[in-house]
């Protein structure tokens, strides 16, 4: 199985992914820029209609999308207008972010030689970052995490009944890859741990 | 030092101990987060030492949330904002 690993001679960290590996990789986070720039980032209740078309600023609301509520959650739990404000101010520039960093991730795989359309048998992709860059993947690989628990709605200590799910179960197969992404994540941690 | 209490508490000195900090940044426990990379979000975003960072990650895992920041309502926001961008689940509250 792939995985990340620091290389102290030209400090950078790298990895081999196999073709498919790459491929999936690119397609979750296409995924996730997509769901990102999808569900509008808006205010949604407009007071005074002028006022709402001058307001441009951010959204007010929690996003409907239980990914989206997961990666942008409510900072005042017991005060809305605050948290209205926390979010027409940072939500924009988060999902800005987050989407960024996860095309940093379909850059640097097509960069390192992923065609748009995987045909060939065989193809092993080499990726090298730098700090920066590794540091932009930990945080996308936790946000396509978030993304594929939320919507298996994984729970605190339930991995036996994930683990148990047949091979032919989709579920099953999307936990694979969560966990296969978990595995990736660990070892870019070490790996940033070592660069340090 | 010395405690003279027939003098009773002046209301400025208590003006001068309300703490200048006032709030608090909340991490919370996800069944998600590797261990490993919120003591490093710890770490990194905070510059605590691993040791600390480290106790801050296991309040969060087992008793479901810590504080791990406090200050100023403003400084707190950014807090906030930076955990929600390495994907934590934050929120913030006045200390108790």
């Amino acid at each position: 199985m792939s995985a990340f690993a620091y290389h102290r001679r030209g400090k950078q960290i790298a990895a081999t992914f196999t073709g498919f590996e790459a491929d999936l990789l690119r397609s979750l986070a296409a995924q996730l820029i997509e769901l990102l720039h999808d569900e509008s980032a808006l205010p949604q209740e407009a007071i005074d209609p002028l006022e709402a078309l001058l307001d441009f600023s951010g959204p007010t609301t929690e996003p409907e999308d239980p990914v989206l509520a997961r990666l942008f959650p409510t900072a005042y739990t017991e005060d809305d207008e605050a948290a209205a404000d926390f979010r027409r101010f940072t939500e924009s520039t988060l999902r800005e972010g987050k989407a960024a960093g996860a095309a940093a991730i379909v850059d640097a795989l097509e960069e390192a030689g992923l065609p748009p359309e995987l045909a060939e048998d065989g193809l092993m992709i080499d990726v090298e970052l730098d700090r920066q860059a590794a540091e932009t993947w930990l945080r996308s690989f936790t946000d396509l995490r978030l993304a594929l628990a939320t919507r298996l709605g994984i729970e605190e200590g339930d991995e036996d009944y994930w683990d148990q799910l047949s091979d032919e179960d989709p579920r099953g197969q999307v936990y694979g890859i969560y966990q296969w992404l978990g595995y990736l994540q660990e070892t870019l941690v070490d790996s940033l741990i070592k660069a340090a | 030092m010395e405690l003279r209490p027939e003098q009773g508490q002046s209301p400025v000195t208590e003006d001068l101990t309300t703490p200048a900090t006032p709030w608090v940044t909340v991490v919370w426990n996800d069944p998600v987060n590797l261990m490993s990379y919120v003591t490093y979000v710890f770490q990194k975003h905070f510059g605590y030492e691993k040791k600390k960072a480290e106790k801050l990650m296991m309040e969060v895992h087992e008793d479901g949330r810590s504080a791990v920041s406090a200050g100023s309502r403003e400084e707190m926001e950014r807090d906030v904002q930076a955990m929600h961008g390495y994907g934590l689940w934050a929120t913030l509250e006045k200390q108790e």
